[in-house]
C-alpha cells in the first residue's frame, strides 16, 4: 500500500515537473548548447552547408578592434553606473527614512521611474537631451557648462546613457537600501551616541555603514549585472554611435546576428556575454548566500 | 546657537534637499507632459514654460494615435504580458510543488538545473531560439513573442521557496476531506501562495511590457509590435520633429503601468524588490 503510494506520488511529481522539463530544454538549454556549437563552425543564416572551424571565430573576434571596444564601452559604462548608483541610492534612502511623516511621498516620488516604460522614457531624454531645444542642455549651458550634444560626443554619450540608466532604476536600489536599513537594531545607535558618535556622519560611519554592508553588496551586484546588460537605450537613442563610442556587448551580438547575419560570429560574442554573466552570478551567489539555504 | 533651533534646521535643509531631489528625479515625466501639451512653435522657441503659453494637448494626442497605431501596441503589450504570466504560473505551479512538497527520483537534479537556468540571460538563447522559430514559420506571430518566456525558472524557483513555507497539515487536511491531488494544488496551496504569485506576476509584467531585445528580433510588423518595439519602428520616420505628438504617444505610453503603481504601491514595490534576487 505504502510503496504504491510512493509510486503515484513519484508519477505526479514527473507530471508536474513535465512541462516544465520540456520547455527548459527548448528554450534554455538547447539554444545555449546550440549556440556554443554554432559558434565553432562557419554556419550561417539561411546556409545549407557549414563546416567545423575550431575556434577561428573566437580568434576572429579577439583580433576584431570593435569586438575590444565593445567590451571596453560595456566596461566604461558599468564604471559609470554602479558606483553612482550606489551613492546617490544610499543617499537618498538614508535622506527619505529621516524625513517623518513625508517619507511616503518621497519613497514614491523617488520609485516613480522605475514604474515607467524604459524606451519610452528614453526618447523623453533624447528631447531633454536635444542639443538647441533640451531642457538639460539649457539647464547645463545656464550654470556655466558649454552647449553639447551629450548623447553626440564620443567622450560623453556612455556618460549621458548611464545617467539614463541609473536615472530609470535609481528608485529600485534604494527601496533595497531602506530595506537594509530598517533592518539595522535601533540600540545600535543609542549605544554609539553613548559611546560618543555625536554627528551624524560619525553614526553613520560607526554604524550604518558596517551594518549596511551586506546590502550594499547585493546591490553593487544587481547593478552590476543590470548595467552589464545594458541593450535598450543603445538600440533606441544611439546605435551604438557615434563612431562605435556607445556599442557595448549585447548591441553587438544583437547587429552581428540579426543585421549582419554574421549567425557563428554572433554565436560567439553571446558565449563570451554568458560566460561573463555566470562569471559575475557564480561571485555573487559565493559572497552573498552562505546566509541563504537551499534545503 | 540652541540645540533644539540646530535640530530644526537640520530638518529643514534635509526637506529643501529632498524636494529639490524629487522635483528632479520626476522632472523627466513632468516634462514629458508638459510637452505633449504645447504647440510646436512654443517647444522650438525654447523657452522652458512648466505651463504651456499655447495648448495643443488635443492636436498632439489625436495625431499620436491617428498617425501611429499607438493602441494597438498597448493591446499587444498587455496580450503579450498576460499570456507570458498566465503560461508562466501554468508551468511553474505545478513545478515548484512537485520541487517543494513531493518526494520523487529526479528532484535534486531537477532542481539543479533550474538554479543553473536561473544564472543563464535571458538574451543567451535568442540566436538558436530565433532559428528555431524561422525554421517553423513563426516569426512574427504572438507564438513567437509568447513561447520562448513560458518557462521562468525564477518564477518556479520564488514558488517553491514560498510553498516549503506551507505547513504540510494543510494538504493532509486536503486529503482527509477527500479532495483530489490536483484540487489540492490549485485550490489549497496556490490560494495560499498569493502574496509571492502576485509580486512575480509585478516582476514578470514590467519585464515583459518593457522588453526590446526579443521584439526587435522577432517582430517586423506593426501590427505585432509591443509598445517599445512600436517606438522603435515609428519615433524617426512618423514624427520628425514633432516632439509635442511624440511626447504624447509617449505618455499614453507610459501611463498604464505608473498608474497601476500608484494604485497598489506596497505590492509593486514588493514585486519588484524580489526582482532583486534574479538580478
Amino acid at each position: 500500500m505504502r510503496e504504491r503510494l510512493a509510486r503515484l506520488e513519484q508519477r505526479r511529481a514527473w507530471l508536474y515537473a513535465a512541462p516544465a522539463t520540456v520547455l527548459m530544454l527548448v528554450f534554455v538549454l538547447l539554444p545555449i548548447t546550440a549556440v556554443t556549437a554554432i559558434s565553432l563552425t562557419d554556419w550561417q543564416l539561411g546556409a545549407r552547408d557549414f563546416s567545423f572551424q575550431g575556434i577561428t571565430n573566437y580568434v576572429e573576434m579577439f583580433r576584431d578592434r570593435v569586438f575590444w571596444k565593445s567590451l571596453g564601452n560595456t566596461f566604461a559604462y558599468v564604471a559609470y553606473y554602479v558606483p553612482a548608483s550606489i551613492v546617490l541610492a544610499l543617499a537618498l534612502a538614508i535622506a527619505v527614512e529621516a524625513s517623518g511623516p513625508l517619507r511616503g511621498f518621497y519613497r514614491t516620488a523617488f520609485f516613480l521611474p522605475v514604474a515607467t516604460t524604459f524606451v519610452a522614457m528614453a526618447v523623453v531624454w533624447e528631447f531633454m537631451l536635444h542639443p538647441d531645444l533640451g531642457l538639460v542642455t539649457i539647464a547645463l549651458t545656464a550654470i556655466g557648462l558649454p552647449k553639447e550634444n551629450w548623447l553626440g560626443m564620443p567622450d560623453t554619450v556612455l556618460m549621458a546613457l548611464a545617467a539614463i540608466g541609473i536615472w530609470l532604476r535609481l528608485g529600485f536600489y534604494m527601496v533595497l537600501f531602506i530595506a537594509g536599513l530598517r533592518s539595522i537594531p535601533r540600540e545600535l545607535y543609542e549605544a554609539a551616541a553613548v559611546d560618543g558618535a555625536s554627528t551624524p556622519w560619525r553614526r553613520f560611519r560607526l554604524v550604518t555603514w558596517p551594518m549596511l554592508a551586506p546590502t550594499t553588496l547585493f546591490v553593487a551586484v544587481i547593478a552590476l549585472i543590470q548595467s552589464f546588460q545594458v541593450f535598450e537605450t543603445v538600440a533606441v537613442l544611439t546605435r551604438g554611435g557615434p563612431s562605435k563610442s556607445s556599442e557595448v556587448l549585447l548591441y553587438t551580438m544583437y547587429t552581428e546576428a540579426f543585421t549582419f547575419l554574421r549567425t557563428a560570429y554572433a554565436s560567439s560574442i553571446t558565449v563570451v556575454f554568458m560566460l561573463i554573466v555566470f562569471a559575475i552570478t557564480i561571485v555573487k551567489t559565493r559572497l552573498l548566500e552562505p546566509r541563504i539555504h537551499y534545503k | 546657537m540652541s540645540r533644539s533651533f540646530q535640530r530644526r534646521l537640520m530638518g529643514w535643509l534635509l526637506h529643501a534637499v529632498l524636494a529639490v531631489a524629487a522635483f528632479v528625479v520626476l522632472l523627466p515625466l513632468i516634462w514629458m507632459v508638459s510637452t505633449s501639451f504645447k504647440t510646436l512653435p512654443e517647444i522650438m522657441s525654447g523657452e522652458l514654460n512648466l505651463i504651456p503659453q499655447h495648448w495643443a494637448a488635443l492636436e498632439n494626442y489625436a495625431k499620436a494615435v491617428g498617425t501611429v497605431p499607438v493602441l494597438r501596441f498597448m493591446f499587444n503589450g498587455l496580450v503579450v504580458s498576460a499570456a507570458i504570466l498566465a503560461l508562466q504560473l501554468l508551468v511553474a505551479i505545478p513545478a515548484a510543488y512537485a520541487l517543494a512538497k513531493l518526494r520523487w527520483r529526479g528532484r535534486n537534479a531537477f532542481l539543479a538545473t533550474i538554479l543553473l537556468c536561473l544564472m543563464v540571460p535571458h538574451q543567451a538563447p535568442a540566436i538558436p531560439v530565433y532559428i528555431g522559430l524561422h525554421t517553423v514559420g513563426l516569426i512574427n506571430t504572438y507564438t513567437a513573442l509568447i513561447a520562448p518566456f513560458a518557462f521562468s525558472a525564477f518564477g518556479i524557483f520564488l514558488l517553491r521557496q514560498y510553498f516549503m513555507t506551507i505547513p504540510d497539515d494543510l494538504i493532509h487536511a486536503g486529503r482527509i476531506d477527500g479532495m483530489s491531488e490536483s484540487a489540492i494544488l490549485w485550490r489549497v496551496v496556490t490560494p495560499t501562495a498569493a502574496p509571492a504569485i502576485v509580486a512575480f506576476a509585478v516582476f514578470s509584467v514590467i519585464a515583459h511590457w518593457n522588453d526590446l531585445f526579443w521584439p526587435l528580433i522577432v517582430v517586423t510588423t506593426p501590427e505585432l509590435a509591443t509598445p517599445p518595439r512600436g517606438i522603435v519602428f515609428f519615433r524617426n520616420d512618423e514624427f520628425g520633429t514633432d516632439y509635442g505628438a511624440m511626447m504624447a504617444m509617449t505618455v499614453i505610453v507610459t501611463l498604464p503601468l505608473v498608474l497601476l503603481f500608484l494604485l497598489m504601491q506596497r505590492r509593486f514595490v514588493d514585486g519588484i524588490t524580489m526582482s532583486g534576487l534574479k538580478g
